[in-house]
């Protein structure tokens, strides 16, 4: 269903002087802020919980339960924004800061204030030139005119952000190895538990991690409330919430819509959205949340944008990125190309998922090649299963972090699906092989 | 359920494979489970460093109420009605699948792998893994092996990037210089760019390795694990005592280890005690006894080398003409036949094991005593008064970081210049030489400190001494010899005004040669006879087991060297000394040498002193006699025999004995067992040692005992007694021991209590007492000298010492001379870092290489002892407090 919802956080996009302080405090920009100040603490974290507003990352965690979670009465306690958007796909949050970075940091005040902490951290994606002089900008300007620093607007609230870049690793995305990354060392993922951050975070100390977007919709919630936020969407999801559509459309972008209720069908093929698939040819399958998600098809495009919806149709909405691929895709190098990027995205730091994701690329690169074997598509089903035990959904992982099982997912729907092309591919390889005179002795290691 | 397993009292009741077990609180499940006899297969995991859940071998599935789920059982602490199953199908498929994933791109060159045969990654892939691999793609390929320091080579093709040696180098030595680099599959472990290893402790990461991936330069390809024959000793590489594990097959040592002890060293080594293995088999050990004739040292038989070697002692014209210098080389068992030839035979007391580099014999023996563990309690606070522990102890300098870094203790540094751990202290200060003891009595005293000291602010020192008065407890000390150029009557001064502030103070001493406290425990000291007392407290003791008696007490090693100069020497005998490189005087020990009429030697190696002997007898050395040692807390721990002596090189007890009976009298001594049983007999401090012995104590004795000593005066003889157990005495079963033990737990926890038990009340006092520290006065410091320069002369771990130069991996290692100066100096003085500059005092100078060391302090020169060309020992003059230097410009 497409619906007439306000735009919460894009709604400055089509401002040329979005991103300056001018053109955000034209538009009603750091009034939440105000009103907070008069609000106290609590009533700002009170009306975050009545929002509901779901966490904007991937793993959708209700955003004022996991304020809550911080130990009571442990200082320092720090906010991270997770501005490390990296998902194959995803590219709401660089838009977010490139296009309102002020918006990001009023929510990154509110944030602050409600949790009652005196530094933020802003981690934002090594790859995102703009967004970080924008934010960068920004927040100098903001600095200037009193909205953070010390005693903020007369206040007796105090914040501190400190900028950080990102050098390039995709599983800095990961909270605990952003918090690595940030306090000078290799991004790898610390172990949950006894590493949850909201106890032992950022120097050990509690810590919230919020993804920009989330934060983003903090100052709609406090000037207009958490109840006219939660009256949007439906079930769990509330308010609205960006997509990022990609793929075989005719108009890939991202796209602000009411969540819970707006459709895949509607926002892939709605004029207003994708505007439908390129060439009008028919639809092979889907990525519906970020390329870790196990793959959608035909039969799901009229679920709604909900989260425990879709969780429980056997996927995500992870990351809020879509990418759709038509009848004309190669299942097996669309399977090649999320594992290799997997692989090469791997940290390095555990067994399973270092050694295991370039062994699937391995066996899909030889499939892929023409080299493949029989025996590869169960090799490849073990050897996953070796990484994400039962290879089910959600996943279970012998890993330390998602990033291993997050390998597998994709290519465990789509070897479901279309085993019978893997196959195809398999016996078109053994017959050419027994047909040419010629002895092959090595299959080529990238393609 | 393995029988050692011990029932933890405040224990957390826990399920493995369906067996109730009890862990400790906070304990791991890979440990209880262990613990309790179920063996859970780990590579990263490590008992002495924090678990990082990496490797993922130990995932286990655990029930923790929320149903069975892989969890790394490193990683997970046991909480009450934890379930979990170590050979369930889900964990079986796991290990199984995370074998196969390390095998993938492991070479499997185990035939040519120096770990194959004791390796981590072919046991447990023969217990736990697939019998076969399906990964039929190219392994990874790495240039093999690349070195990354002088002593260890990396073969990143064998490595599993289990974090074992970097977090090591980071959280154990605090020499982050491996790390990972590159990510993923291509992740591998490295050196930064052109930064070698160069760790004291790199050789603990090729132990600790799970896999062939870091190997020693000194063992690869020398042996195989099966071949090996193994035998526990005690490093003798300095006096920490570190346990070792040593390694020999077709009776040559091979290589050392490190086994894991609680109260010493957890395992870890450093590279100058793993790699002296190369010391026993070296080219340069004497095989066969020296003597001189004409054209010089020249191979003799033994007859003739020891009757040469106890006529020279039998002309000597007194007792007191007889000087004997050295002994920490030996055992226990050795020094006590020296001690009882020279004291007990001889009469003379001019035996000195230290060699003006220590301190006072009653110094070391007489001061309330701490041991590591106690110096390390958790929470705890430490004065180091004393070396660079880094450079000198390293063991016990991984301990102290340990103790900072994990359990809260505070250091506070009183030393000439920065060291190793300065930068682990909560305060640190650096004195003017010969002005420690002004600071250190400022330091305790309860008054704040308004006024500089020595040169140091008094913010610094407030700074201190707040650190300091802020423990709730009493105070360790390490206590050592900072500096050579300083004279050691100035750490005495400190001590004293250390226990005059706070009597109840403990000391833990920093002496850095190898059995020296056990030579100073057997009486190789002047005014000292075996088991810890004084000469003129335990002459009577001794009178009934020795033949013979000093008249009084004797002379130290620069007293020697001065009667020996003055010509008042007829015999001087080193044993296992080089007082030409070691003495902190060179001048003193060469005037002394030559003036000494008859040199005689006994050692495993030539050195630059035992060349100028008359006689040399061969010794054999370590690995190659049993005996007992003696480290710097008192603690007695085993020397084992591995291999053979070199050619017909005899222990030193031995040599002891025949030397003596050539002189007339039979020491008494026929084996090993009768040197311990006689020391355990007489000895107060040893009294009952060997008992403790046979009853075995992987972690070493702390002396004295818990003992009961009963004296049957009719028959002079002493009996000793366990505290436990009953005795009979003329015939009848009395319980001696009943009223002592209860006596005794009404009181405090009385350690190494003696308790004399007699019926004549005068025999009762006749066990002799121990030494008393005697507290001195403080010291007045010679006036500054604005011009000049206090020198400092600390050691570094690799020197021209016997030692080292033995050790081909290790020899190159030597820094090499070198003047450090703040670099405020160097305007001032017209030198440059990098560039030559003389350093010169009255008696004379050296041509130098100058440092930029902003942790030397203005107005310091600080030099290294020991080291090729520029020998600082030439500057330095044993009669001045501290050396004052001059430092010019080289032409």
């Amino acid at each position: 269903m497409i619906t007439d919802a306000p735009r919460i956080i894009t709604s400055r996009f089509d401002n040329a002087d979005s991103f300056t302080l001018a053109g955000f405090e034209a538009t009603g920009g750091y009034q939440a802020l105000r009103k907070a100040l008069s609000m106290g603490p609590e009533a700002v974290a009170g009306e975050v919980k009545t929002a509901t507003l779901l966490g904007r990352g991937g793993a959708g965690f209700p955003a004022g339960v996991k304020w809550g979670l911080a130990p009571e009465n442990v200082w320092p306690r720090y906010l991270v924004v997770n501005g490390d958007e990296s998902e194959p796909g995803t590219y709401k949050d660089r838009l977010l800061m490139e296009r309102d970075p002020h918006q990001l940091i009023e929510g990154v005040l509110l944030a602050c204030y409600a949790i009652g902490c005196g530094q933020a951290f802003l981690y934002v994606r090594g790859e995102m030139p703009l967004a970080q002089e924008r934010i960068a900008a920004a927040l100098n300007d903001a600095y200037a005119a009193g909205y953070v620093g010390k005693n903020i607007l007369g206040s007796d609230f105090s914040v501190d952000v400190v900028l950080s870049w990102g050098a390039g690793a995709y599983i800095v995305g990961e909270e605990t190895a952003l918090i690595e990354s940030l306090e000078g060392n290799r991004g790898m993922p610390r172990l949950k538990p006894p590493f949850f951050p909201a106890a032992k975070g950022l120097y050990m100390q509690p810590t919230i991690v919020n993804n920009v977007e989330t934060l983003s919709n903090l100052p709609w919630i406090v000037t207009n409330g958490g109840e006219a936020f939660a009256a949007l969407g439906a079930e769990t999801s509330r308010g609205t919430r960006m997509f990022a559509v990609s793929g075989h459309v005719k108009n890939p972008g991202v796209f602000e819509v009411e969540y819970g209720v707006t459709t895949f069908r509607d926002l892939i093929y709605a004029p207003q959205y994708a505007g439908g698939i390129l060439g009008d040819r028919a639809l092979k399958a889907y990525i519906p949340g970020g390329a870790s998600a196990p793959w959608f098809f035909e039969e799901h495009l009229d679920l709604p944008l909900e989260k425990v919806t879709v969780d429980r149709a056997g996927s995500m909405l992870g990351s809020g990125a879509v990418v759709v691929m038509d009848e004309t895709t190669d299942a097996v190098k669309a399977c090649l190309r999320i594992v290799r990027f997997f692989a090469r995205e791997s940290c390095g730091k555990c067994t399973p998922c270092r050694e295991g994701t370039t062994w699937l690329e391995n066996i899909l690169q030889r499939i892929h090649d023409g080299y493949g074997r029989p025996s590869d598509l169960d090799l490849l089903l073990d050897v996953s299963d070796n990484i994400s035990p039962g290879i089910a959904w959600p996943p279970k992982q012998t890993t330390i972090c998602p990033l291993g099982p997050s390998a597998v997912s994709p290519i465990a729907s789509a070897l479901q699906r279309f085993r019978p092309e893997f196959e195809a591919r398999i016996t078109q390889a053994e017959e050419a092989r027994h047909s040419i005179p010629v002895t092959i002795t090595k299959a080529s290691s990238h393609g | 359920m393995a029988e050692f397993e011990v029932t933890p009292v405040d224990g957390v009741a826990v399920e493995i494979n369906g067996v109730e077990v009890i862990a400790h609180k906070g304990e791991l499940l890979i440990d209880a489970a262990e613990r309790t006899g179920t063996f859970i297969p780990r590579f990263c995991y490590h008992e002495r460093m924090k678990p990082v859940g990496m490797c993922r071998m130990c995932l286990v599935e655990v029930d923790t109420g929320r149903g069975p789920a892989l969890q790394p059982s490193c990683m997970i602490e046991c909480t009450p009605g934890m379930k979990a199953d170590t050979e369930s199908e889900v964990t079986k498929k796991a290990q199984d699948g995370i074998l196969e994933f390390l095998l993938a791109n492991h070479p499997l060159d185990c035939p040519v792998c120096d770990k194959g045969g004791e390796c981590p990654l072919q046991d447990q892939t023969m217990a736990y893994g697939p019998g076969e691999s399906r990964f039929v793609e190219e392994k990874r390929h790495k240039e093999k092996p690349i070195p990354i320091s002088d002593l260890v080579l990396l073969d990143r093709e064998r490595c599993i990037l289990c974090d074992r040696c970097t977090r090591f180098a980071k959280d154990v030595a605090g020499d982050p210089l491996i790390h990972f680099i590159h990510r993923g599959n291509n992740t591998e472990v490295n050196t930064f760019p052109d930064e070698p290893f160069a760790s004291y402790f790199s050789g603990n990461t090729v132990q600790i390795c799970p896999v062939g991936a870091l190997t020693a330069s000194t063992y690869r390809f020398k042996a195989r694990p099966w071949d090996l024959e193994t035998t526990e000793s005690t490093c003798q590489t300095c006096s920490v005592g570190c346990r070792i594990s040593i390694d020999s097959s077709r009776d040559q040592v091979q290589r050392f280890a490190g086994v894991d002890i609680d109260p010493v060293n957890w395992g870890w080594l450093c590279d100058k005690g793993r790699f002296s293995s190369q010391v026993v088999t070296s080219d340069a050990r004497l095989s066969e006894p020296l003597v001189r004739d004409g054209s010089g040292l020249v191979a003799a038989k033994w007859s003739d080398a020891l009757g040469r070697f106890a006529s020279a002692l039998d002309s000597a014209s007194s007792a007191q003409s007889i000087g004997v210098i050295g002994g920490s080389r030996l055992t226990n068992e050795d020094a006590y036949a020296w001690s009882k030839l020279f004291k007990g035979v001889l009469a003379t007391d001019n035996v000195d094991a230290q060699l003006g580099d220590g301190l006072p014999a009653h110094v070391v023996l007489g001061l309330p005593s701490a041991t590591i563990d106690e110096v390390c309690a958790p929470g705890g606070t430490v004065l180091l008064l004393g070396p660079d522990v880094k450079e000198e102890l390293p063991v016990l300098f991984l301990r102290l970081r340990h103790a900072v870094v994990e359990d809260r203790v505070t250091i506070v540094e009183v030393s000439p210049r920065s060291s190793g751990i300065t930068s682990l202290a909560a305060a640190s200060v650096h004195p003017r030489p010969g002005e420690t003891a002004d600071v250190v009595a400022a330091l305790v005293g309860s008054s704040v400190i308004d006024r500089e000291i020595a040169g140091v602010s008094a913010e610094e020192l407030e700074q201190a001494r707040t650190a300091l008065s802020a423990s709730t407890g009493p105070i360790t000390v390490v206590l050592g010899r900072a500096s050579l150029a300083e004279s050691a009557s100035i750490t005495v001064a400190a001590a004293s005004a250390i226990l005059n502030a706070r009597p109840d103070t403990t000391f833990l001493s920093a002496l850095r040669r190898s059995n020296v406290r056990g030579a100073l425990d057997m009486g190789l000291a002047p005014g000292l006879l075996p088991g810890r007392v004084t000469l003129e407290d335990g002459a009577e003791w001794y009178a009934e087991v020795w033949p013979a008696m000093p008249s009084a007490t004797g002379l130290d090693t620069e007293g020697i060297l001065r009667a020996a100069a003055d010509g008042r020497i007829d015999v001087l005998v080193l044993l296992g000394a080089d007082p030409l490189s070691d003495f902190p005087d060179a001048d003193l020990a060469e005037r002394g040498l030559t003036g000494a009429r008859t040199v005689l030697a006994v050692d495993t190696a030539l050195n630059s002193s035992s060349r100028r002997a008359d006689v040399v007898l061969a010794a054999a050395g370590f690995a190659e006699k049993t005996g007992t040692t003696t480290n710097i807390e008192g603690r007695v721990s085993t020397l084992s025999h591995r291999v053979t002596p070199p050619g017909t090189s005899r222990a030193d007890w031995m040599l002891a004995a025949e030397v003596s009976s050539r002189l007339g009298t039979d020491l008494g001594f026929e084996n090993f067992g009768d040197v311990l049983a006689e020391i355990s007999a007489v000895a107060p401090a040893y009294l009952a040692l060997d008992q403790a012995i046979a009853e075995g104590s992987p972690d070493g004795i702390l002396l004295p005992l818990d003992v009961v000593v009963i004296i049957d005066e009719e028959d002079d003889d002493i009996v000793i007694v366990d505290e436990t157990v009953t005795v009979s005495e003329d015939g009848a079963e009395v319980d001696v021991t009943a009223d002592v033990v209860s006596e005794e737990s009404d009181g405090d926890d009385v350690e190494g209590l003696i308790e004399i038990i007699s019926d004549d009340s005068d025999v009762a006092g006749s066990l002799p007492p121990f030494v008393q520290f005697t507290p001195i006065a403080a010291i007045v410091p010679p006036p500054v000298d604005s011009y000049g320069f206090r020198l400092v002369a600390s050691r570094k771990l690799y020197d021209q010492g016997t030692l080292v130069q033995s050790a081909p991996s290790l020899a190159p290692l030597a820094p090499g001379s070198t003047v450090s100066l703040n670099p405020w100096e160097f305007d001032r003085l017209g030198v440059a870092s990098g560039g030559r500059a003389i350093v010169r005092t009255a008696k004379a100078s050296v041509n130098v290489t100058v440092q930029s060391d902003p942790g030397v302090p203005r107005g310091v020169a600080a030099m290294i002892v020991n080291q090729a060309d520029g020998r600082v020992s030439d500057l330095v003059s044993a009669d001045e407090l501290v050396a004052e230097v001059r430092i010019e410009t080289a032409p």
